[in-house]
């Protein structure tokens, strides 16, 4: 189908189920039950899944592929979000100009970043796009305040130009041609209640559609030439190939991956800061991608989903329901259990992501899909045994594609 | 005048004169030998001939086009291949990719997307691919990892993967070291049928002095930097001055 073959496909068709039935997914407790508070299906955290799916994605594409490790990516997340915010003020709150300006502009400055910054490899790449990211960060909190607002950074207001819109001066909501982001549909379902959220489903569109072309890439003769540059520049260029022009090509696609995120952040929720460049927010892709799996088509999407979710839920579990769970417990047991799990809730949301991380790179150094392929490989041992099909002892182990 | 000419080469590093006054007159379709003693200079003159390092005077000519100030992939694109003394491949990729890579770059060498490409023309290409694999033996080890392969078929490999973009020039640079006899003289074959199949010169550059009397047909000795004798293989077996640079003075 369009190009794939038949792994591929399914692998498209699985991600187009899971974000189409998220709203179901996500929501697996009833409202009323003690573990609601573990359900994500909310508009707001959805959109994040995706919008962060597509960041993650784009970054693998340089990372998982090329090896060039970037430590700027959040800059153009956010020359992506002012210019989309620049569209909305300027031209109308329809979201498909802002995130077509958002695409184009990330692009133009990936171009310019990635042409200096690919001038060095390995450590020294990746110093250089931090640097020009903190100086983006930098110039948009003070220098650039007429474009960028500054510290309060921008907002749709009432009395933005807005040309192309008919009512220009009322104050509209970031649409597609009427259709609000924000707009809600219910569906209640015995003690559940499912959200559909129109945000989130254009959002998700545009994730399925990254995730098809970045399939396509991995998998076209221009992906070969990126794993190419990974596994070996030497003879690469021993090859009679320049390996610049691909890695600025991908360094520019993922950049413009980046602005699309950016882009979609603003048809969200109509605002733009700066700390939206600022260093985290560059190494938090970076781990989103070493978590799921670089170099796997779908594994930077699940971990964005997993940074996301612990972001979001681990970080709203506070001591009083720490009490309520543990209440079973004997008094003095009950304290001490909730004292020895305070700093790993709430705002210590962090050290229980630094703990899965350093435990996902020792021991499943490739990343979530790595923990997938050897839970999946486990089954099979178990099926195969007795049947005499494939020697699991079989030397050397024929090793997957990029899956 | 050969195809590949060598005039007055000099390479200082700090104190050290890596190369002097290095004079050489590589004739087409020839297989020429580079020896010498370890220190002599062999691998600093090789890495002049593919851009690698730039001589402090002197000049290289490849079929009458300087070959200094050029990167390694545009003196590539002249028709210059080389084998490394440890095979460089690329590892992470399957043997058939490995094949796939040099067949797109002989093209043009220059940068495309590959989006937009008629089905025939990446079928004519694994074809082609295919059939230089089947030339040195490795079809049926197409889709392995190329990491997974043993040394001998690694540098099976980098030879077919120089050879399929049909170069003038294979630089060899101690293409046998660390292997095996029946590895070795497997390589000596297979170097003897590809020199006999096509219009191609080869520079070797070797320890093994039973690789070098099976296929060299003339040799440059190399001793601290100066050639100090250039003949046909059976001049330099017996000649002195050899002797005296690989065994000392007292010899």
């Amino acid at each position: 189908m369009l190009g794939l073959n038949t792994k591929d496909t399914r692998l498209l068709l699985l991600v187009i189920a899971l974000t189409m039935l998220a709203p179901f997914l996500l929501n697996p407790f009833p409202v009323d039950s003690e573990l609601a508070q573990f359900n994500a299906g909310y508009p707001d955290l959805m959109q994040r899944f995706v919008i962060f799916g597509i960041f993650a994605i784009g970054f693998n594409i340089l990372f998982g592929l090329t090896g060039y490790l970037s430590f700027g990516h959040a800059a153009f997340l956010g020359v992506g979000s002012y210019a989309a915010i620049w569209m909305m003020k300027l031209l109308t709150m329809n979201v498909i100009p802002a995130i077509i300006m958002s695409v184009i502009f990330a692009g133009l400055f990936s171009l310019l970043v990635g042409w200096i910054s690919l001038r060095r490899s390995g450590i020294y790449f990746s110093i250089l796009t931090l640097a020009f990211a903190q100086m983006s960060y930098a110039l948009a909190y003070s220098v650039l305040t007429p474009i960028t607002g500054g510290e309060t950074g921008l907002q749709a207001k009432i009395s933005d130009p807005r040309i192309l819109d008919s009512n220009a001066g009322e104050f509209g909501r970031a649409n597609l041609f009427g259709l609000q982001m924000s707009e809600n549909v219910s569906l209640q379902v015995g003690g559940w209640d499912f959200t559909f959220n129109a945000g989130y489903y254009v959002a998700a569109f545009m994730m399925i559609i990254s995730f098809y072309i970045a399939i396509r890439i991995f998998r076209s003769p221009f992906g070969m030439m990126l794993r190419a540059i990974k596994s070996n520049q030497q003879r690469l260029n021993y090859t009679g190939l320049n390996s610049r022009p691909y890695t600025l090509a991908a360094f520019v696609i993922s950049g413009m991956y980046a602005g699309l995120a950016g882009g979609l952040m603003v048809a969200m929720d109509t605002q733009v800061g700066p700390e939206r460049m600022f260093w985290t927010a560059s190494g938090e892709v970076v781990l989103m991608t070493i978590l799921g799996g670089a170099g796997t088509l779908i594994g930077p999407v699940l971990g964005a989903g997993m940074i996301k979710y612990m972001e979001n839920i681990v970080s709203k579990i506070n001591d009083t329901i720490l009490h309520q769970w543990f209440s079973f417990m004997p008094d003095g047991l009950e304290d001490f259990v909730v004292t020895v799990i305070h700093p790993f809730i709430g705002k210590g949301w962090h050290l229980t992501l630094g703990i899965v991380f350093m435990l996902v790179v020792i021991f499943l150094p490739g990343g979530l899909m790595e923990g997938g392929e050897r839970i999946a490989k486990l089954f099979k041992r178990k099926k195969g045994s007795g049947s005499g099909g494939k020697d699991p002892e079989h030397h050397p182990t024929p090793k997957p594609h990029v899956a | 005048m050969g195809i590949l000419e060598v005039k007055g080469v000099n390479k200082r590093f700090g104190g050290l004169q890596a190369l002097g006054d290095v004079n050489l007159d590589i004739a087409e379709k020839s297989v020429h030998a580079i020896i010498g003693p370890n220190g002599a200079g062999k691998s600093t003159l090789l890495n002049v001939l593919v851009g690698k390092l730039i001589p402090d005077t002197g000049s290289v000519t490849f079929q009458g086009q300087s070959v200094l100030g050029r990167t390694p992939f545009q003196i590539n694109q002249l028709g210059i291949s080389r084998v490394f003394q440890t095979p460089e491949i690329f590892t992470d990729l399957s043997v058939l990719e490995n094949m796939l890579i040099p067949c797109f770059a002989k093209r043009d060498g220059s940068f495309r997307l590959h989006a937009v490409e008629s089905i025939e023309s990446e079928k004519s290409i694994i074809e082609k691919a295919e059939a230089m694999l089947e030339e040195v033996n490795m079809a049926a080890k197409r889709d392995m990892i190329a990491g997974s392969l043993s040394r001998g078929d690694k540098r099976r490999l980098e030879m077919a993967m120089c050879l399929v973009q049909e170069p003038k020039l294979l630089l060899l640079d101690e293409p046998t070291a660390g292997m095996a006899r029946a590895d070795t003289n497997n390589t000596i074959d297979l170097l003897k049928q590809i020199h006999a199949s096509r219009d191609i010169t080869m520079v070797i550059i070797e320890h093994d002095m039973h690789v070098v009397f099976s296929l060299a047909q003339r040799i440059t000795v190399l001793a601290q930097g100066t050639p100090l004798v250039e003949d046909i293989p059976e001049n330099i077996k017996g000649h002195p001055k050899v002797k005296e640079a690989y065994l000392g003075e007292s010899a």
